[in-house]
């Protein structure tokens, strides 16, 4: 039976639908105690004197600590070592002296229940002087401390003679845009429950995304050995590159649950998510391009400025440096420069969101492709023909790093995917649906957007598969899940290897005691690293189960095929044993007698070091009401070639799903803040999260036309480009719609900035009467 | 997001609501659909050391019609509009205006009356209500008194209210049948909060306008008549020219307020459009 490429139901399914998931906030221990954390009410401040003394007296409050109660525990780090320059911007798990955002840690309440903890978070008064608050991220550089000042870091990518180019170019064509505050907004909160066990360790509860490395980092902070710390994941509900990384309230945790010696949960509030988690996005960008006089791009020159926020968190400068690697993009680009400014402000810190630096970073380059054309006079697509890296050129190499590796585009028909999404919507009825609403005066506008992902980064990743004395078969994995559905993917490997049903498979992830190592779920690269790890140790099994039934069948090995979990002799299917028959024949006793390693399991780790390139087209088929600046988003298409889809049901469902945190960030979400450093948006009335009124359908064209020579399974990741493009290809079909290239520069597009647009732009007297 | 400590009453009868709230005055509230105050106690933005829950309390949720009013009783819930709930213009336009009311789960639980004492100037009941100057009815163990709409809303968040008396019922004058009604607005999703909202009812005869009535939400601290606006209307024919003049005439009446939603300019322009698009839809109906 072969399962992969097969859309077969997720297994992880029937708990969730069922309201029998374990989320972290579902589980309760004896004697557990609820913290509550203090956060700043002001953007930037001295802190002169926190009095605790009226919480104290509460009822059920066991203690509170201030940032002196914890100043010996070390900031949290980056998960990238060696970036000793971007030390001085790194967060205390709570602050001591001085606040730098509106919702920073000052103070943490542990309280017998819940209601009491945030009663009393109520209670304890902080005195502050306040300071000078930066929100502009391209004001000059302010001191951040007496060391440092607030740029904290320049990114700096190039390669060819920029100059040169630019110097010779026919033309030049310059854009200024940018994309605002937004990020990865779960269903489910984040929450830890750390309790220390008997025998010492500590057990947090909760964990998700890189439980490995925070196991890790969190015993180095705690002093603790690393064997001392176990992190245990159960269901999360969603993460999107913002959910598991090291908080504050994590190390609050586990260092409560070692002084109070009791069990400590945390659960955050929706109020604190909007200021207390990673923010994402946030970049504006000067680029760019050196046209020569056949309308080639010779050379892009870029320069963005990151608000990066208060601190610089466990990404340390992970998303400005993708901006930059990514930002060429599918075009040839012979020459390329980019510098970025990783800038400080007062407001909450930045990390990474699902397609982090390239949502960013594809809007201004798209942005800056429609440029080129508008200026060249000629249509987005034929530009976009013309600068696309050719199939002959695959594999392709630019002389830049990104993560650590060196970036080579391992395989892809750039040119191809271009002409069939063309077709393909066609095909779906979007061009005749243009044409029809115009017909009727409509103001609609079909966009397109190009892009590049990344998926499947290195170096390892490790699978391990025991079959019990039942047949069960289990993998263990240091993956991770956050819903995306891990463990039908790597059950789908699997089962594909040992031809058995996904149900007899179970799949272990995030549980730092189960595996030594694991790297976690980021980058797309679950499939990819863990699913070839899968692979490989599936076929380590099988070998390992037809040596064995080899010897109960009193056949020849290479004779032994696995139809169906059982093993027989090929040609001869009377002559079989099961799966489990062949585990039980290799207890230690029975191993002995054959001279086995005892145990039917096996393991193996993929090491790689390069990651793979999927990519794809974006379309949009957008109308925009030109009395009220309102959009409305028609129909969607998103093209996707993934080398190899484990199962496509799911890549469809991270592409729409995907699409749906595109359209977000491009029409809807903003973290607006006020010029002293308040949040503006701190609840769902202002956070415009896009409901299901606001989806458009997606057509998915999911395509397989170039797997990666890569791994095995020429399988690439899925999980972001659905997002990828999404603002860059709205942008491009509002301006269809207003027949204004360049009009939209800003992501999202607010009615009322899209309204002014509307007003200052002279167009052909396409006016007429209302509706 | 838990709310502060309360204390929790829930009569039965409507006197016992009322001796309640004569009882704790300011400390108390009223507990409707709880889809405004809840949330609200959530953020501990409201803290009321008592809550009167008044679901329990028996025929205050009925909607009736006399001959020149329908009476609507303070818990009829926001779904119960979706569906025309009397005959001719007047379900009409409640229908409409009920559809834009939040969510479908808001709308099962939250109340006309819960709107109406909330006051959100960007609310849908109380720009009705201000649009045909209904009448609210409150109660206390002092006795009832009736206030009119132009009365009753004080700016956002407030009401003629006090805090001993209980909303029982609003009343909603019949229109002519042959009244032309229009309700639109503007918001970014479905089911959000108006940037502006508009409404109008106008009666013909003998081709021009008798009567003019424009009402405008969320442009400042209570629901907004526009005089300027129904005085261009009034004696005209109806046109789409003179439509948009009683927009303009709409849009200098008001001095919104901003947010981060829409700054004064921007809902003064939404004010222009959407005027102008309601009367434009009520005589296309
Ligand atoms: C996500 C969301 C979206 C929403 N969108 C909209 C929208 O688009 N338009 C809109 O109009 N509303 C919207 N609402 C609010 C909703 O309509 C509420 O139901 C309404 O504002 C209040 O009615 P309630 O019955 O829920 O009142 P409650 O929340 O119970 O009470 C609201 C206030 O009125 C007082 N009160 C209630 N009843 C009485 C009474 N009989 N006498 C005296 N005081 C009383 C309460 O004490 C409280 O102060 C939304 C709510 C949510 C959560």
């Amino acid at each position: 039976m072969r399962l992969l490429g097969r859309s077969i139901p997720r297994v992880e399914d029937p708990p969730l639908i069922t309201g029998r998931g374990r989320f972290v906030a579902d589980i309760t221990m004896a004697g557990e105690l609820h913290m509550r954390i203090v956060r700043s009410p002001v953007a930037h401040a001295r802190i002169t004197h926190i009095d605790v003394e009226a919480a104290l007296e509460l009822p059920g409050v066991v203690a509170i600590w201030t940032g002196r109660d914890t100043a010996e525990i070390p900031p949290i780090d980056f998960r990238q070592e060696g970036l000793t320059d971007l030390y001085p911007y790194r967060q205390p798990i709570l602050a001591e002296r001085e606040v730098r955002y509106v919702g920073e840690p000052l103070a943490a309440v542990f309280a017998r229940d819940p209601y009491a903890a945030e009663d009393a978070a109520d209670l304890v008064f902080v005195d502050f002087d306040e300071l000078d608050v930066v929100v502009d991220p391209r004001a000059d550089p302010a001191p951040f401390d007496e060391d440092s000042d607030t740029e904290a870091a320049l990114v700096n990518v190039s390669y060819g003679d920029v100059e040169a180019a630019f110097a010779a170019a026919h033309r030049r064509v310059t854009v200024e845009v940018s994309v605002g505050r937004h990020t990865g907004v779960p269903m489910e909160t984040r929450g830890a429950l750390a309790v220390r066990e008997h025998h010492g360790r500590i057990v947090m509860y909760g964990a998700a995304k890189v439980p490995h490395y925070n196991r890790q980092a969190i015993a180095l902070m705690l002093g603790l050995g690393i064997d001392d710390v176990v992190l245990r994941e159960g269901h999360v509900g969603g993460g999107f590159g913002v959910r598991g990384e090291l908080y504050p309230e994590d190390v609050l945790v586990c260092l409560a649950a070692l002084r109070l010696n009791a069990p400590v949960k945390w659960i955050e509030d929706r109020k604190e998510h909007l200021v207390a988690t990673n923010h994402s996005r946030d970049q504006v960008h000067v680029i760019e391009a050196a046209v020569d006089a056949d309308g080639f791009i010779t050379a892009v020159r870029d320069e963005f400025w990151l608000d990066q926020g208060a601190y610089v968190r466990s990404h340390a400068a992970t998303v400005p440096n993708l901006t930059a690697a990514m930002l060429p993009g599918p075009y040839v680009i012979p020459a390329y420069e980019c510098r970025g400014h990783i800038r400080l402000t007062n407001k909450t810190p930045a990390g990474t969101y699902r397609a982090p630096g390239r949502y960013e970073g594809t809007f201004a380059r798209e942005r800056l492709l429609d440029a080129v054309a508008a200026e060249l006079g000629e249509d987005p697509i034929v530009t976009r023909r013309r600068n696309l890296i050719a199939h002959e050129d695959m594999p392709f190499a630019r002389p830049i790093r990104a993560l650590g590796t060196e970036m080579e585009y391992d395989s892809g028909d750039y040119p191809s995917i271009l002409e069939k999404t063309l077709a393909y919507v066609d095909d779906k009825g979007l061009c005749a649906e243009l044409d029809e609403r115009r017909a009727s005066e409509e103001w609609v506008g079909l966009g397109f957007a190009f892009f590049v992902e990344k998926s499947g980064l290195g170096p390892y990743e490790g699978a391990r598969i025991d079959v019990d004395d039942d047949g069960g078969i289990r993998v263990v994995t240091g993956a991770a899940s956050m819903g995306q559905g891990v463990e039908t993917a790597i059950a789908q490997v699997c089962g594909d290897v040992l031809d058995v049903s996904v149900d007899g498979i179970r799949v272990v992830h995030g549980q730092t005691d189960e595996i030594d190592y694991g790297l976690g779920a980021f980058a797309s690269r679950v499939t990819v690293m863990t699913g070839t790890a899968t692979q490989m140790a599936a076929r380590a099994l099988l070998v390992k189960a037809r040596e064995a039934a080899a010897h109960l069948l009193e056949a020849d090995p290479a004779d032994i095929g696995m139809v169906a979990g059982n093993l027989e002799v090929v040609g001869a299917p009377e002559r079989r044993v099961s799966l489990a028959e062949v585990a039980r024949s290799l207890d230690p006793s029975g191993a002995k007698r054959t001279g086995m390693v005892p145990t039917l399991s096996a393991e193996a780790w993929f090491t790689t070091e390069h990651m793979t390139y999927p990519y794809g087209v974006h379309a949009a088929l957008v109308r925009v009401d030109e009395w009220t600046g309102g959009v409305e988003i028609l129909r969607y298409v998103v093209a996707y070639d993934i080398g190899k889809a484990v199962n496509p049901m799911l890549v469809r469902g991270q592409i729409v799903g995907g699409a749906a945190q595109g359209l977000g960030g491009a029409l809807l979400e903003e973290f607006v803040y006020s010029d002293d450093g308040q949040p503006l948006a701190t609840s769902f009335m202002d956070y415009l999260l896009p409901t299901v009124t606001e989806m458009p359908p997606v057509d998915v064209l999911l395509l397989e036309d170039a797997p990666t020579p890569l791994n095995p399974m020429g399988v690439k990741g899925a999980g972001e480009g659905g997002t990828t493009a999404f603002g860059a290809a709205v942008a491009a079909a509002i301006d269809d719609a207003l027949d204004a290239p360049g009009a939209v520069t800003r992501l999202p597009v607010s009615p009322e900035r899209l309204r002014k647009v509307i007003c200052n732009i002279q167009r052909s007297p396409r006016e007429k009467g209302e509706r | 997001m838990k709310p502060a400590k309360f204390e929790y009453r829930a009569p039965r009868e409507l006197e016992e609501a009322l001796s309640i709230l004569a009882e704790v005055g300011d400390e108390g509230k009223v507990l409707a659909g709880g889809q405004s105050l809840v949330p609200s106690m959530n953020f501990r933005l409201a803290r009321p050391a008592v809550l009167v829950d008044i679901n329990g309390i028996g025929g205050i949720d009925s909607v009736t019609s006399s001959s020149d009013h329908l009476v609507i009783g303070t818990l009829a819930r926001h779904v119960r509009f979706e569906r025309p709930v009397t005959d001719g213009p007047l379900g009409h336009l409640l229908a409409l205006a009920a559809r834009k009311v939040g969510h479908r789960p808001i709308r099962i639980r939250g109340t006309f009356g819960g709107s109406l004492a909330h006051a959100d100037p960007a609310a849908e009941w109380c720009m009705i209500a201000t649009l045909l100057d209904a009448t609210m009815v409150a109660s206390s163990v002092r006795g009832q008194r009736e206030i009119t709409a132009s009365n009753f809303f004080k700016t956002v968040f407030s009401t003629a209210l006090e805090p001993d008396e209980l909303l029982t019922e609003a009343r909603l004058p019949l229109l002519n049948p042959a009244a032309k009604i229009g309700f639109v607005e503007f918001s970014r999703r479905a089911g959000d909060f108006a940037i502006v909202a508009a409404s109008s009812v106008l009666d013909v005869e003998g081709g021009r306008i008798s009567t003019a009535r424009i009402a405008l939400g969320s442009v400042g601290g209570t629901p907004l008549r526009s005089p300027a606006a129904e005085a261009v209307l009034q004696g005209n024919v109806p046109s789409g020219e003179l439509f948009a003049e009683a927009g303009e005439a709409a849009a200098g009446d008001v001095e919104p307020m901003g947010d981060i939603h829409g700054s004064p300019e921007y809902r003064r322009d939404l004010v222009r459009v959407l005027t102008r698009r309601s009367l434009q839809a009520s005589t296309e109906h």
